[in-house]
């Protein structure tokens, strides 16, 4: 998949939360996404920003604009040096939480867009990939 | 630091969110509109969202005990102009907003305020 532009920004605080979900609103609006398409994955970014820094405390994500053929997409990548998950399996189970929320988030977010994984190493941090075609 | 206004209609509050909300404008509209409902004596409380673009899950939450909180303050919720895309959104992401009364407009939702409101007064037929 040939990407032609990414972009980073930081996620430190709760503004940051909401940068970043303007910000892929943008380049999802500027690649021709659907609405519908667009609502899902601004609000699986919103998840994993806060995800980011709520349970890996702050980090940065990833944005990178990817052309394949005729296939527009976007691929968001979301670093953090927190604590990791020791058990990624049950933190994709709905309901799951250690973070006082719904335990939507991880679970969610997955189930909003085209391909997803997630890498975790306790001690180290977390990276959780999300990509949506156009 | 940033509100979101809350406006005072007879026995109705009535908020219409017009901002990308972050946690914290959530957290205070929760805190700000609970004080309002004992302060104005409110019966009703009406949240317009259609100018809302994503309800994510901490907003979702939110906007739950919000309804949640009213209702032990003896007042009714009504959560209306939720965008199509954002409920298709939301009911994906695993959120279904249970015990949330939903209208379609703010006519509609002050029709259901209004009739949950008289339905409770005869229902509860203290009669005071």
């Amino acid at each position: 998949m040939p990407a032609t532009a990414s972009e980073s920004l930081p996620i430190h605080g709760a503004d940051d939360v909401v940068v970043v979900r303007q910000r892929v609103r943008e380049l999802a609006l500027m690649l021709g996404f659907r609405l519908i398409d667009q609502t899902k994955l601004v609000t699986a970014a919103s998840e994993l920003a806060r995800n980011t820094l709520t349970h890996g405390r702050g980090g940065q994500v990833e944005i990178v604009t990817l052309h394949d053929g005729s296939k527009k997409g976007l691929r968001l990548v979301f670093e953090d040096q927190g604590p990791g998950i020791p058990d990624i399996a049950r933190a994709l189970t709905d309901g799951f939480t250690t973070g006082g929320g719904l335990g939507l988030g991880l679970g969610g977010s997955k189930r909003l867009c085209n391909e997803f994984s997630v890498e975790s190493e306790p001690g180290r941090g977390t990276r959780v990939m999300i990509a949506r075609w156009a | 630091m940033e509100r979101i206004p809350i406006l005072k209609i007879g026995s109705f509050l009535l908020v219409s969110i017009q901002v990308d909300m972050h946690d914290r404008l959530a957290m205070s509209l929760q805190d700000d509109l609970t004080a309002e409902i004992v302060k104005a004596r409110a019966k009703g409380v009406l949240i317009d969202i259609s100018s809302l673009e994503l309800v994510d899950s901490f907003i979702g939450r939110t906007l739950g005990n919000i309804a949640a909180m009213s209702r032990v303050l003896d007042a009714q919720t009504v959560l209306v102009g939720m965008r199509p895309a954002v409920a298709i959104t939301l009911v994906e992401l695993g959120m279904s907003l249970p015990g949330v009364r939903t209208a379609l407009n703010v006519d509609q939702g002050l029709a259901l305020l209004q009739a949950a409101i008289d339905q409770g007064e005869h229902g509860a037929g203290d009669g005071v």
